[in-house]
């Protein structure tokens, strides 16, 4: 901290600025202001394709103390529009770092700022949530007035229809370890490398796909099931992923959906999202699984939800369904379950990464509902008999 | 899952006497429980034999036993109070112990008891190193190399397989007592016979050694429907070899990725559950390989431990409290966050601030111990400190310590920088010798080779060492450099230290001021600042950022008092002092004011959130308290700041906090000033005509040795201005004396030298007094057992006093009516007098609560500290009265004649110690105090009440055997009574020739035995007490200065062995009474509610 520095701000739309010096690369970025609590993680954090766009305050003080290594990357770089944090460590210190978190941010031109008091900026967003800021540093500063100005000019994040820019371009295989059990078409609005890889532990061959795959594409890879990411943007925006949904759900193929991919169902299920103030972003975050009491610490990164609320039953086009999962610090929905159709999905992050592996047997249950509902892969249009699959109840089991 | 209806009445084990290892946390996590217990509306009944815990304080359970905490005697309460179920995992390793002991042997069994929040099986599958190995093992994880064994040839055996390094760890010791690390085969027969001699199954474990790995720890919470949460991880500063007790801690773990923090939980989380820990708290520890990250598990406690304590004042999640709710069937979703009052309990801490504990040592104490740190917990309190970066948090915990150094560049640098070794040995301290190596040049990477401390941390270090060269070569010290510093945990007495031309911390203080810089304060609430905080619990931070926030909130209804804690605990002051610290935050609070506690010890009760209305964690310097008040001025009024009730540790601040103009309550700073120096309190004494044994002050050998010869000799020479007697020799001759000067003092004008005529064989009297300026009442008269000499710590003592006539008791309160005056108290005092043949000398008087308050006022049914908060803030003891805290008429200086009888007796750490070769310490009591905790036992006589204080604070006293008598000559006559009285009851009397011949002669059959010095000889006294062929040792020596030979060597093997060692006559007779009630077998027991209402109905 003896070294020379750059003064750097963080303005939010409101009006708020704080003050700090440049982290990472210099210059201006804009997204929306979003606090995340975890502890560990970061670089898992920072490449996670559903805060793309996004300026991620974060609450842990010292930052940057294992550096950066080859090996926990979530996808192919930063993510993040922004990040800001308190004191970033100078010097990483552990057996598989190779770099360190400044060094990574700065070669991929992430602007950041440090030394701002992160908990008064997590304290001002948790009251009057989540909004539009940008960081300025170098030659970007300029007065108060004009910076606020520029934050107010820039797009908000409901309504933002981003997904398309986190997906991949083609289509690519994740290969079965060990003895190949299942095909499964994940479709990619943002997902992590920890995703694929989990299934593939499972004896999964995971067909990761563009978000704009069209069903007969899908189908194409004749999947055991069908898997939907996680992502970043307004879920309200994702008519596309949506539509494909209900297709996937009328064939009776087994579906599961994390976070993005759990609003995704929810809209296919005829349910409303709606933007939370400062949603939930951490790795400490306690979720119930109603049929069980069952309390899972989870990983979970989103500014929208699914309407509903505890146990909630509810008709759709394809047959019952419950709001299986709540997180019962706020009530929030934080999974669906079919009660008579081979879906389900949660709000939260089995994969982890960062975060406690409290809810990877959500992978070992998509699994079971694949070997319960076998998929005959016959032309296009042949109607299932979907009464003789067996289905998930409430607690996720078979039936 | 609500809770079970078929508990209506549980019974709580408490800790018992505070010991090494074994700490206030277990007050903290038992309150906790008993009031949580209470509020769901059950009966709770309690048995600790600590007088000194808020838990045994009567309005916290239905009945209170303060009897030993021994199978046997809570086995008599289960018999009074049949309850339904026994919650013993909130009580260390004594309460657990007993309740297995109370499984084991039918007792729980045979009274319907159920052992709740605990399964006997799933703690012996934790605690037996075998059995943990398996199933670390069977769950994927990975342990060091081991072997258990049962002896020495299996010992060995098992060192030809793994190589040395070892390290030996005894089976079902606390505290890591026995553990050590063995590099060769001397250490390792030493260790690991000891380790077989500690165990009580006579089990060590011989390990691979994981010296210098990282170290860590998870704080975890189970309930019965299997959700598991990770409250804390805790990473150690010292790596692998330190006890966690002993290391540097640093919350939360810094330096490890999420794969590697989450694989540490995963495993963490399977080993609870495949050990099958019922419901509550557990702690698993961990090592892991710095260069291959290689983890192996170490050990787990399946209980709440002195680690659970840290982890819920660094988090805010009460470990204890939840496990209580637990353990009565609620599950983790079902209880509340406190802090949040909104969100369930079933979530995981997260920070947004860094916790740092460093360890408190007392080796000046046991002079001869070996200061290395080692597996075997040595430190004897703690201090813990936030901040927002692991520099602030350091820094504030260093100036916790209320050490000399009071962080780094506090005292002056030795004049060679530091050689290899002092960076390599840990030891109390070695982190000054860190920094030196790294301003001395050194880089972080030779640095962290040779100390194996982590290298993220060094360079934090490093940080300060490049900051403090900025500083000093800064031409002046600006607002933004200033900022810096402070953000960085630097007080202003370190920057004055780097910059003298402030003339020290006041100047820097004045310009920091000046430019507006002052500390904001956070809030400690779970969840970094997700959700909102309903429970004020701050901490101070620095930032440069100018938007930064400060979270006080305003309250202008109720006027605040700030209540300075006692800091860390050490010999000296323990958590006597946090009693009295609680108990003025309850009466306050009750009479109407905001209450603001201050203090930075997380293993006590003031630091529980839930304690005041309002909790800083800081450290109790000058500048840390300044702050504070500042912050609860803007805040709203302040109508008093406390220092009377925390020790020497806030009574030290008295005068420049007043001169400050802060509203210091009570006692003024001028009339501490008055009763602690002796020239001044020799005048008070002179006017109100009491006499005092004759005493000079020496700035000089010369002056000393001319006082001496003025007043004779014995003297009692001491540095002035000291707690707990540091420094304190009684001295016989000359020459003791000029070796006493050259040793033991730094003397100087500004540091005088106390020399006082010692009164041999007098009787030493302790009195606790209030006094409102007008009324004195006498809390209690405690008569010591141990004649004066024995520093008043360590002494047992009775109250009401049994030896004492009346004529005695009425000049003790007309003395201490004279002195409470004449120095001009108001709220506590405690005056010490020495009864000599007729006339009652004043020793020392202290104008504030001393150690004994809690004891005399659980003996006396009057709680003295919180009449005394009362009365500092304005009410008169006519007015206490009147309102029932105190009683209508009379005091504690006249009990009734059925007034039960207390002896508190207090509990040694000698065990804990050893000298560099190995051999013990000396279990010598002398005027310098050396006791970590105290027990009372109470009964209506003297004799069953003195049998009980010594099965609490030492296992039974032997109804058989052989009992070894040494004395020395001027005790010979003295001591015929109560030896031929034990040679009656049953015991076989041995003693050395000349002890013998005189015991002989008064008709008492005695075996003679061989010296120490007779080794060449035969078997000595020494092998057989070694043998474990002795059950009581009477040895009295003479004088106190010096080592004598042979008595330490037996005194020596007692603690070893763990056999009662008498060192005084009066102790022994008062054995003897106990031996007799033991015999009578007559001894039972009773509550404290009981004891008490009797008591009251019994007052005029």
């Amino acid at each position: 901290m003896t070294s020379p520095t750059i003064d750097a701000v963080l303005v939010l739309e409101d009006g708020r600025i704080f003050r700090g010096e440049a982290f990472g690369a210099v210059g201006e970025t804009l997204g929306e202001a979003v606090f995340t609590t975890g502890m560990t993680g970061y670089q898992e954090t920072l490449t996670d394709p559903s805060y793309h766009r996004q300026i991620v305050v974060q609450t842990a003080p010292q930052i940057g103390n294992t550096g950066w290594n080859g090996e926990d990357d979530e996808s192919t770089g930063i993510q993040v529009a922004g990040y800001a944090v308190r004191d970033p460590s100078r010097r990483p210190s552990n057996w598989r770092s190779t770099g360190s978190l400044e060094d990574a941010l700065r070669t991929q031109g992430v602007v950041g700022i440090a030394g701002i008091d992160t908990r008064a900026v997590v304290r001002h967003l948790r009251e009057r949530g989540a909004m539009r800021a940008g960081v300025f540093s170098g030659t970007s500063l300029g007065s108060d007035e004009m910076l606020v100005e520029r934050v107010r000019q820039s797009p908000g994040m409901e309504g933002a229809d981003l997904y398309g820019a986190v997906t991949t371009k083609t289509p690519y295989v994740r290969e079965a370890v060990g003895d190949k059990k299942f095909t499964v078409a994940a479709l990619d609005v943002g997902i992590k490398f920890n995703t694929p890889r989990m299934m593939a532990q499972r004896g999964i061959e995971v067909h990761v796909l563009p978000a704009d795959t069209t069903f007969e594409q899908l189908l194409a890879v004749n999947p055991d099931g069908v898997f939907i990411s996680n992502g970043p943007g307004d879920p309200a925006t994702a008519d596309v992923p949506v539509a494909l949904t209900r297709q996937v759900l009328e064939r009776r193929i087994p579906l599961f959906g994390i976070c993005f991919g759990n609003q995704i169902l929810g809209r296919a299920l005829g349910r409303g999202t709606y933007k939370l103030r400062y949603g939930h972003r951490g790795i400490n975050i306690p979720v119930v699984e109603h049929a069980t009491g069952r309390v899972a610490i989870t990983s979970q990164n989103h500014g929208f939800a699914v309407e509903g609320s505890a146990g909630e039953r509810f008709d759709t086009p394809f047959g019952t369904g419950v709001v299986s999962h709540t997180c019962p610090n706020d009530g929030c929905v934080e999974g669906l379950t079919g009660l008579d159709f081979p879906a389900f999905s949660v709000q939260y992050h089995p994969e982890a990464a960062a975060g406690p592996h409290d809810a990877a047997d959500l992978f070992d249950r998509f699994c079971q509902l694949m070997t319960d509902n076998p998929v005959s892969h016959g032309p296009a249009g042949t109607e299932e008999s979907g009464g003789r699959h067996r289905l998930l109840d409430q607690n996720g089991g078979a039936v | 899952m609500p809770r079970r209806e078929d508990i209506r009445h549980v019974m709580v084990i408490g800790s018992g006497p505070i010991v090494i290892g074994q700490a206030a946390e277990f007050d903290y996590s038992g309150t906790q429980a008993c009031r949580v217990l209470r509020a769901e509306g059950l009966r709770v009944s309690l048995v600790n034999s600590n007088p000194a815990t808020i838990m045994t304080d009567p309005e916290f359970a239905d009945a209170t036993y303060v009897e030993p905490v021994t199978p046997e005697f809570v086995e008599k309460v289960i018999a009074a109070e049949r309850p339904d179920a026994m919650l013993a995992t909130l009580g260390g390793q004594t309460a657990l112990n007993t309740a297995i002991a109370l499984h084991e042997n039918g007792v729980l069994e045979r009274y319907g008891v159920e052992l709740i929040g605990a399964d006997v099986d799933a703690i012996q599958r934790g605690e037996d190193r075998l059995k943990f190995k398996e199933i670390v093992q069977r769950v994927g994880g990975d342990v060091p190399r081991s072997a258990v064994c049962h002896s020495m040839d299996e010992v060995r055996a098992a060192v030809g397989e793994l190589g040395l390094p070892v390290v030996i760890r005894p089976s079902f010791t606390m505290g890591g007592l026995g553990s050590g690390m063995a590099h060769t085969d001397e250490e390792l027969e030493r260790l690991a016979g000891a380790g077989l001699a500690a165990s009580p199954v006579t089990e060590v474990l011989i390990e691979e050694s994981v010296l210098g790995w990282k170290e860590f720890e998870l704080e975890l919470m189970r309930d019965h429907r299997d959700n598991v949460v990770v409250v804390c991880s805790i990473e150690n500063l010292d790596p692998m070899g330190v006890h966690t007790g002993d290391s540097i801690t640093v919350a939360p773990a810094m330096t490890l990725t999420d794969r590697e923090y989450q694989h540490m939980r995963d495993v963490g989380i399977a080993v609870l559950r495949e050990v099958g820990v019922d419901t509550g708290g557990c702690n698993i520890q961990f090592a892991i390989h710095p260069e291959t990250g290689r983890l192996v598990v170490i050990e787990m406690n399946p209980r709440v431990s002195r680690s659970s304590a840290l982890a819920s004042k660094a988090t805010g999640f009460p470990i204890a409290k939840i496990a209580a709710k637990l353990a009565v069937g609620y599950t983790l979703d079902e209880i509340r966050n406190d802090i949040t009052g909104e969100t369930p309990a079933a979530f995981e801490p997260t920070l947004d601030y860094v916790v740092v504990k460093i360890p408190r040592f007392a080796f000046e104490k046991f002079p001869g111990a070996d200061p290395e740190l080692t597996t075997t917990m040595k430190s004897v309190g703690e201090a813990m400190a936030l901040g927002r970066s692991f520099p602030e948090a350091f820094g504030k915990a260093l100036r916790s310590m209320e050490r000399s150094a009071i962080g780094f560049w506090t005292t002056p640098d030795p004049a060679a920088p530091p050689t290899d070794d002092e960076i390599r040995t840990p030891t109390d301290g070695r982190i000054y010798a860190v920094e030196r190596a790294l301003r001395a040049g050194r880089t972080v990477d030779e640095v962290a080779e040779i100390s194996g401390i982590d290298p993220w941390f060094l360079d934090q270090i490093q940080l300060l060492v490049e900051l403090r060269a900025e500083i000093e070569a800064s031409p002046v010290l600006d607002a933004a450099l200033l900022r810096r510093a402070k953000r960085a945990g630097l007080s202003d007495r370190q920057l004055a230290a780097i910059r003298p031309e402030f003339a020290g911390e006041d100047g820097v203080r004045t310009l920091r001021h000046r430019l507006g810089i002052r500390p904001v304060y956070k809030t400690v609430d779970t969840c970094a600042a997700e959700f909102a905080a309903k429970t004020p619990y701050h901490y101070s931070a620095y930032e440069t950022d100018p938007a930064a926030e400060s979270e006080i909130a305003p309250q202008t209804e109720k006027p605040k008092v700030l209540i300075l804690g006692s800091g860390p605990n050490r010999i000296g002051q323990g958590i006597e002092f946090d009693y009295s610290c609680v108990h003025a935050v309850q009466a306050l609070r009750e009479a109407g004011f905001e209450t603001v506690m201050v203090n930075c010890n997380p293993e006590t009760v003031s630091t529980d959130y839930d304690t005041a209305d309002r909790l800083y964690f800081e450290p109790l310097t000058f500048e840390d308290v300044l702050e504070v008040v500042h912050a609860e001025q803007r805040s709203g009024h302040v109508a008093g700041v406390i220092v009377q009730l925390g020790g020497q540790t806030p009574l030290g601040l008295a005068q420049r906090l007043t001169a400050a103009g802060v509203p210091v309550v009570g006692t003024s700073a001028a009339a501490i000033d008055l009763a602690e120096d002796r020239g001044a309190f020799g005048e008070v004494l002179r006017r109100a005509k009491l006499p005092a044994p004759a005493f000079g002050t020496a700035t000089s050998f010369e002056q000393a040795r001319e006082i001496a010869d003025r007043i004779g000799y014995p003297v009692l020479v001491r540095p002035s201005y000291v707690l707990g007697g540091r420094g304190m020799e009684i001295v016989y001759d000359e020459s003791t004396l000029a070796g006493y000067i050259a040793r033991a003092t730094t003397i100087s004008p500004d540091r005088p030298v106390l020399v006082d005529k010692f009164l041999d064989d007098a009787v030493e009297i302790d009195v606790d007094a209030l006094c409102d300026g007008e009324e004195v009442f006498i809390g209690g008269v405690m008569e010591h057992i141990e004649e004066a000499g024995v520093h008043s710590g360590d002494s047992s003592c009775t109250l009401p006093p049994i030896t004492l006539g009346r004529s005695v008791l009425a000049a003790v309160r007309t003395s201490t009516e004279a002195i409470a005056h004449g120095v001009g108290v108001r709220g506590l005092l405690n005056v010490q007098y020495a009864l000599h043949g007729e006339t009652l000398y004043v020793l020392e008087a202290n104008p504030r609560a001393s150690r004994t308050v809690p004891f005399v006022s659980k003996a006396t049914a009057v709680s003295l500290a919180k009449a005394a908060a009362r009365i500092m803030l304005g009410a008169s003891i006519a007015d206490l009265r009147a309102e029932g805290m105190l009683p209508q008429q009379g005091d504690g200086g006249e009990l009734p004649a059925d007034a039960p009888v207390a002896v508190k007796e207090a509990v040694l750490p000698f065990n804990r110690f050893r000298t560099p070769s190995g051999q013990g310490v000396d279990p010598l009591l002398g005027p310098e105090m050396k006791s970590t905790g105290e027990v009372m036992g109470i009964d209506a006589s003297f004799g069953p009440a003195f049998a009980k204080s010594q099965a609490a604070a030492y296992g039974s006293l032997p109804g058989e055997g052989k009992v070894f008598v040494s004395m020395a000559d001027r005790d010979k006559r003295a001591m015929v009574f109560p030896v031929r009285r034990l040679a009656d009851l049953g015991f076989e009397v041995l003693a050395t020739e000349g002890t013998a011949e005189v015991l002989r002669r008064h008709g008492i059959t005695t075996t003679v035995v061989r010296k120490h010095s007779q080794k060449d000889e035969g078997e000595t006294i020494v092998d057989q007490i070694l043998a474990g062929d002795v059950a009581l040792i009477v040895n009295t020596p003479y004088g106190n200065s010096g080592p004598r030979v042979d008595g330490y060597e037996i005194r020596a093997a007692a603690v070893s062995r763990g056999v009662p060692c008498i060192t005084t006559v009066q102790g022994a007779s008062a054995a003897v009474q106990g031996i007799e009630a033991k015999l009578r077998g007559s001894i039972g027991v009773r509550s404290l509610q009981d004891a008490h209402a009797a008591l009251k109905k019994s007052r005029p």
